[in-house]
C-alpha cells in the first residue's frame, strides 16, 4: 500500500512539489481567526510597542507578519513573504483546484467516507454545527447523523467508545475540538489505543484516527495553546503526523483513514485558512514521509507545521543574503523519517531543528536525539534546535509572539550555524 | 421452606444500610431454595430461549426433560414494571454443563493460585473464584454475536467464552502460547474469534469501550448486545457515567453488568460510595440487581437484558451480588478487611458450584460419587494443561518488535532501524 501510495503521489504531485503555499487568505473565508490572522505584528522599536499597519495587499497574504521585531534598525524587507511565484510551465498552472486547508481535509475525508461505509467522525459539534473549524460542514446533511456523531463534552469516554467501536470493525475519526482537550482523553489514547494491538498479540487492530488542532494560536490563552505532540510520542503503537499545507493535509488525512494503526493527526488553529492548489485526481500520501520543500546545500533545516511557513518566510531573507538552506518537513513525528533525513544531512553536514513544541521533552529533542544517534560522523556542527520557551502560552500578543519561534531567529541560527 | 420474600426483602435493604455486621448479613441472606414442581404442562410466561444456547431445542424435548428452577432472591428492580421471572427451566445437559463449566473455572483458579505461589506466573493475578456463576450465565444467556469486555479478573470469562486451559495458562506464564503471544500477561486475555475483547488493567475502561462495541454493533445494524462488565469499585469513575449517558442518549445496546463483590481491594463497597447499590445510579436508565451467585438468575436477567436492548429501549443495568473468595490479588490475603468467617459463610450458604451440585443430586442426575470423579477429571485436566504450558516455550526476543504497528515491515523505527 506504501509503494502505491508513493506512486500516485509521483505521477500526481509532481507538479505541485516545492511551491510555497500562497498564505493568501480569501476574502470569504469569514472564520473568527480570518479576521484575526489579518491583524499585523507589533513590531519594537527601541522601548516602545508600536502596531504598524501593513498595507492591505500584504495584510491579505501575509498571516504571519513581516516584520522581525528587531531594534537594530536593520533594513528589513516589507514584501518577504510567500506570494504567488510565476510558474515555470505553464500547462500545470491551471490543473488542479484550490481551497484552504480545511477545505482539503473536508475533501480527503469526504472521499473517505464515501469509499468506505465503516468510516464515520466522532466529536463535539461534528455534524450538525460542521466543526468548530468547518473541517466537517455539510458532511451531516450527506452523510446522517450516525456517521457524523455530535457527543457530549466527554473526551475520555467518547474517545474511549471510539476506540472500542474501532475494535469491532468501525474505523472512526475522533476529532478533539483543540488538542489540548484530549488530555481528558490521554488513558485512552495511551493505554488502550496505542497498546492494544501488541497486549493482544496481534488479535485487535485499532484503525483509528485522532485529528484536531493544536499550537499557539492568536491570543487563545495557555490552556488552548497546547502542542501534544510531546506527550503522545513516547507511546508505542502510536503513528503521529502534522499537516502544514492543504496538498499534505488531504493526503495524510486519507492516509491516516487507511491505516490500520491508530494515527495522529495534528492540525494547527492558524493554518486551516492556508490556500493552495492541489490535483483533481485522487492521491494518498505516504505516512511515514518526509517532504522535501526546498533542495539546499548549505544547511538541513527541519521543521513541520507551523514552522514550516516561518521557516520559509526565513528562507526568502536567507537566499537574498546568499544562504541556500534545504527544507525538510518532516510530516511525519513518530516514526521519524531518517531515511530522508539522513540522505540530507549526509549533502549538508549541518542541522537546524525549527519546531513549535516546548524545548523540553519536544518533537525536537527526540529529533536532535535521533540524529546525533545515527549521523554522528556526518555533521560539521552541533545540532541547533529552535523551539517554543517553556512557558504557559501568555495572552497578551507581543508576549505570546516572544514564546514562539520568529523567522528573524530563524535566520540568526543559520548565520550562527553556518560559521562552521 | 425458603425464606418469605418480605423478610429476605427486608434484610437486604438493611444489607445496603450497612448498620448490621457485613458477615452476619451475608449468612443471613442464605438462599434455600425450593423446588416447586410445576404442574406438567404448564408454560411459563416468559420465553427466553430464543436467546440461550438451547434455542435449537424444540419445544417437546424440553417439556419432556426439563425440570423447573426456583430463583429464590427477588430482583430488585429500577424503573422496570416488570423483571424477569422466578424460576426457569433447566435440563440434565444444562445442570450437568453448568457444574462442569463452573468446577473448571474454579479449579483453574486455585491452579493459578499455586502457580503464583511457585512464582511460574508473575506480576498481577487477580483470581475469579466465587464469581462464576456470573461468568456462566452471562455466556449462556449469550450468543456468538455478542461482545463482552471486562477488566482485569478476565481469567473466568475467558474460559467460559471459548478459551482453552492451555492458552490461558500459557498467556499467564509469558509463553509464546498464550492467547496473546505472552504479551498481555493476566490482565490482557483476548479472544478476538469468540468476541471477548478482554482483559483491561485501568479500572473502569470497560464502560466507554464497550459503548464502542454496541456502538459499532448498532451502526453495522447488527442483532447483538454488546456487555461491558465492571465491578463496584469502578462504579465511582467518571468515564462510567459519561459512557451512561452516551448509551442513553443514542439507545446503544448495551448491558453494564456490575459484578458486585463488595469490595473494591480493600475498601468496602460502603466505604466508597455514598450509594451502595449500582442498578439505580442513574435515574435514565432502568436496572435489576439479582444475586450473583446463582447462575439461573445471571441467564434468566441477561435474557431480560439482551431483549431489552434489542427492542431498542437503550442501555440497561445488570448488577450481581456476587464473592470472590480470593483477596482482590496474589498479593492481597484478602483477610484484612473481612472476616474469615464471612468467607467461609458464604462458601457454605451460597457457593455457585453448591448449588448446581445440590440441585443434581435432588433430581438424581448423578450421585455424588460421579460428581467427586468428574470434579477429579477437571482437575486432571486442569493439570495437565498447566504443565503443558509450563514446557511450552517463551516467546522468541523478535517478539519484542512485533506488533507494535500493523504491517511492521514498511515502517522503520528510530533506535531500532531494521
Amino acid at each position: 500500500m506504501e509503494s502505491t501510495a508513493l506512486l500516485q503521489k509521483l505521477t500526481a504531485g509532481m507538479a505541485f512539489r516545492g511551491n510555497p503555499a500562497t498564505l493568501l487568505s480569501s476574502s470569504s473565508a469569514s472564520s473568527h481567526f480570518a479576521r484575526v490572522q489579518a491583524s499585523a505584528w507589533p513590531i519594537m522599536q527601541g522601548s516602545r510597542l508600536r502596531r504598524l499597519n501593513v498595507e492591505a495587499t500584504d495584510l491579505n497574504a501575509n498571516a504571519f507578519g513581516t516584520m522581525p521585531h528587531s531594534s537594530t534598525g536593520l533594513k528589513i524587507i516589507t514584501k518577504a513573504v510567500a506570494v504567488k511565484t510565476e510558474r515555470g510551465s505553464t500547462a500545470t498552472a491551471q490543473q488542479g483546484h484550490e481551497l484552504l486547508l480545511f477545505e482539503a481535509l473536508r475533501e480527503g475525508l469526504d472521499e473517505e467516507m464515501e469509499r468506505d461505509p465503516t468510516v464515520c467522525v466522532i466529536g463535539e459539534d461534528v455534524g450538525h454545527y460542521g466543526g468548530s473549524y468547518k473541517v466537517t460542514k455539510g458532511m451531516a446533511e450527506k452523510y446522517g447523523d450516525l456517521r457524523l456523531l455530535d457527543t457530549p463534552i466527554a473526551e475520555n469516554s467518547f474517545t474511549g467508545m471510539a476506540i472500542g467501536a474501532a475494535m469491532s470493525g468501525l474505523r472512526p475519526i475522533v476529532e478533539g475540538m483543540n488538542m489540548g482537550f484530549l488530555l481528558l482523553a490521554f488513558n485512552q489514547i495511551a493505554n488502550n489505543c496505542g497498546m492494544l494491538h501488541y497486549t493482544s498479540g496481534g488479535q485487535f487492530t485499532i484503525p483509528i484516527v485522532i485529528r484536531g488542532p493544536g499550537g499557539v494560536g492568536r491570543q487563545l490563552g495557555a490552556e488552548h495553546s497546547q502542542r501534544l505532540e510531546s506527550y503522545f510520542q513516547s507511546v508505542p503503537g502510536l503513528q503521529m503526523v502534522a499537516c502544514s499545507t492543504p496538498y499534505n493535509a488531504k493526503g495524510l488525512m486519507k492516509a491516516a483513514i487507511r491505516s490500520e494503526n491508530p494515527v495522529i493527526l495534528f492540525e494547527h488553529v492558524l493554518l486551516y485558512n492556508l490556500k493552495e492548489r492541489i490535483p483533481d485526481e485522487e492521491y494518498v500520501l505516504c505516512l511515514e514521509e518526509a517532504e522535501l520543500v526546498r533542495p539546499g546545500e548549505d544547511i538541513t533545516i527541519l521543521t513541520y507545521s507551523r514552522m514550516r511557513h516561518h521557516v520559509l518566510q526565513a528562507v526568502k531573507t536567507l537566499v537574498s543574503k546568499g544562504y541556500d538552506p534545504e527544507v525538510i518537513d518532516i510530516r511525519s513525528l513518530k516514526p521519524f523519517d531518517l531515511f530522508t533525513i539522513g540522505n540530507s544531512v549526509k549533502k549538508t553536514h549541518k542541522v537546524l531543528i525549527v519546531e513549535e513544541c516546548m524545548r523540553t521533552g519536544g518533537i525536537g529533542a527526540s529529533l536532535r536525539a535521533a540524529i546525533m544517534e545515527n549521523f554522528f560522523d556526518e555533521l560539521d556542527a552541533p545540532i541547533g534546535c529552535l523551539s517554543s520557551q517553556d512557558v504557559p502560552t501568555p495572552y497578551a500578543g507581543p508576549l505570546e509572539d516572544l514564546t514562539v519561534v520568529q523567522p528573524p531567529q530563524i535566520v540568526f541560527a543559520v548565520e550562527q550555524l553556518c560559521k562552521h | 421452606m425458603g425464606w418469605p420474600r418480605s423478610i429476605v426483602g427486608a434484610l437486604q435493604r438493611l444489607n445496603q444500610r450497612g448498620l448490621a455486621e457485613r458477615g452476619d448479613l451475608f449468612l443471613s441472606i442464605s438462599r434455600e431454595y425450593t423446588l416447586q414442581r410445576s404442574v406438567p404442562g404448564e408454560r411459563h410466561g416468559y420465553i427466553l430461549r430464543s436467546f440461550g444456547a438451547n434455542a435449537y431445542r424444540s419445544e417437546a424435548q424440553e417439556r419432556k426433560s426439563s425440570i423447573p428452577v426456583e430463583i429464590p432472591v427477588p430482583y430488585q428492580l429500577h424503573k422496570l414494571s416488570e423483571g424477569p421471572p422466578q424460576h426457569t427451566q433447566t435440563t440434565q445437559d444444562e445442570l450437568m454443563k453448568y457444574y462442569r463449566d463452573m468446577a473448571l473455572i474454579r479449579r483453574m483458579e486455585i491452579t493459578a493460585d499455586i502457580l503464583f505461589k511457585s512464582q511460574q506466573i508473575r506480576g498481577f493475578c487477580h483470581l475469579y473464584d466465587g464469581q462464576e456463576a456470573v461468568a456462566v450465565g452471562l455466556v449462556e444467556a449469550l450468543t456468538d454475536d455478542d461482545s463482552i469486555i471486562t477488566a482485569y479478573r478476565d481469567h473466568g470469562l475467558y474460559l467460559a467464552r471459548g478459551g482453552t486451559l492451555f492458552e490461558c495458562f500459557s498467556e499467564l506464564m509469558g509463553k509464546r502460547t498464550g492467547c496473546s503471544g505472552g504479551k498481555g500477561g493476566s490482565m490482557h486475555l483476548y479472544n478476538v474469534k469468540k468476541r471477548f475483547y478482554g482483559g483491561w488493567g485501568i479500572v473502569g475502561t470497560s464502560a466507554p469501550l464497550g459503548a464502542g462495541l454496541s456502538f459499532a454493533h448498532k451502526y453495522l445494524n447488527k442483532k447483538s448486545v454488546a456487555v461491558a462488565i465492571y465491578g463496584d469499585g469502578a462504579a465511582n469513575q467518571g468515564q462510567i457515567y459519561e459512557a451512561k449517558n452516551l448509551a442513553a442518549l443514542w439507545d446503544l445496546p448495551l448491558i453494564l453488568l456490575v459484578e458486585n463483590n463488595h469490595f473494591g481491594m480493600g475498601t468496602a463497597e460502603w466505604r466508597a460510595s455514598k450509594q451502595i447499590t449500582f442498578y439505580d445510579r442513574v435515574h435514565y436508565i432502568p436496572g435489576l440487581k439479582i444475586d450473583g451467585m446463582d447462575v439461573f438468575a445471571v441467564r434468566e436477567a441477561i435474557c431480560y437484558a439482551k431483549e431489552h436492548c434489542m427492542s431498542g429501549k437503550g442501555p440497561i443495568v445488570v448488577e450481581c451480588d456476587t464473592y470472590r473468595y480470593h483477596g482482590h490479588s496474589m498479593s492481597d490475603p484478602g483477610s484484612t478487611y473481612r472476616t474469615h468467617d464471612e468467607i467461609k459463610g458464604i462458601r457454605q450458604e451460597r457457593d455457585p458450584i453448591n448449588h448446581v451440585r445440590k440441585l443434581i443430586l435432588k433430581e438424581g442426575f448423578a450421585t455424588a460419587d460421579d460428581l467427586k470423579s468428574m470434579d477429579k477429571e477437571i482437575r486432571k485436566e486442569v493439570e495437565e494443561a498447566a504443565a503443558k504450558a509450563k514446557e511450552a516455550p517463551q516467546p522468541a526476543k523478535d517478539a519484542l518488535f512485533a506488533h507494535i504497528y500493523k504491517n511492521d515491515a514498511a515502517l522503520q523505527f528510530h533506535g531500532f532501524v531494521r
